[in-house]
């Protein structure tokens, strides 16, 4: 059995179907008691209750990037192989990263404004955060605006290659520049920077549950893709008759 | 239940306006598969 096979709508459209229940209990279980378990933390010692923000704003974080860079893989298999379902997957990804980006610069602005005294500040980190949202906002803009709809998935291919240095940049910000307000990682396994076990295990449950939400979506959305591709399709075969 | 002190409204603003998000994207595409299937089924059905 080859990965290709699920390129084949008819093929990803039965598989998808089989697996869908089961990655939506698991990513709503991982979500609801990741977030309770995180919310029911103990007050950290320097950031009080807030620490707690912790529980949205790195597993958004991390699938805002991580989204992007699922898309300039499905991008480059259009552009190489011209698979029409990962061209699909990577249109379907855009919302949920943009909404999942959204969330780490909205987090991050009310956890930064007691913490650091402001809400925002153009560090590194944050800068570049920013430009991929708006990379985002770009490409579903992109998509919508070219009507043929393999050419919008070539142009949409190019930019999500551009965008990804946006991506690499937000994750790496930190460690090219020093001057940024934004700590390095959060989950860092240097000794004495480890986080406590107490924050760190509903941390993993949300990152988990983060994943698994995405893929519920991912799925989701890729079929309704699918679906109107397949209506479009059979509208102009009526309009050619 | 959890005491959330002199930042309660930081992480309740944090969490709300996240969940917020969360549950418009999750309706926003559920909405949108529905409508989809509902196309392309009628669509067929007409033949």
């Amino acid at each position: 059995m080859s990965i290709w096979e699920y390129a084949n709508p008819v093929k990803f459209m039965r598989t998808s179907g089989a697996v869908l229940p089961w990655v939506v209990a698991a990513a709503a279980v991982c979500t609801v008691a990741g977030l309770v378990w995180g919310f029911l933390t103990p007050q950290d010692y320097k950031q009080g209750s807030t620490v707690k923000i912790i529980f949205l704003h790195v597993p958004a974080a991390l699938m805002a990037i991580n989204i992007w860079l699922m898309m300039l893989v499905t991008s480059l298999i259009w552009l190489v192989r011209r698979h029409h379902v990962s061209a699909l997957a990577a249109k379907a990804a855009a919302p949920v990263g943009a909404v999942m980006t959204l969330i780490a610069l909205i987090t991050g602005a009310i956890w930064g404004q007691p913490m650091w005294g402001t809400w925002w500040e153009w560090d590194p980190r944050l800068t570049s955060f920013l430009i991929l949202f708006l990379f985002y906002l770009g490409y579903m803009a992109l998509w919508g605006a070219v009507e043929n709809p393999d050419s919008a998935a070539d142009l949409t291919g190019v930019l999500c290659l551009v965008g990804s240095v946006f991506a690499l940049l937000s994750r790496y910000a930190v460690n090219f520049w020093n001057q940024g307000l934004h700590q390095g990682a959060s989950l860092s396994m240097a000794p004495g920077e480890r986080m406590s076990a107490v924050y760190r295990y509903p941390l993993y449950l949300t990152m988990a549950g983060f994943f698994l939400l995405f893929l519920a979506l991912l799925l989701v959305r890729t079929r309704t893709e699918i679906r109107r591709r397949r209506l479009a399709a059979l509208l102009a075969r009526e309009n050619r008759a | 239940m959890t005491e959330l002190g002199k930042y309660a409204g930081t992480v309740l603003a944090a969490y709300g306006a996240s969940l917020v998000l969360l549950v418009g994207i999750v309706v926003q595409t559920v909405l949108a598969n529905a409508r989809a299937r509902r196309e392309l089924q009628e669509h067929e059905r007409r033949g």
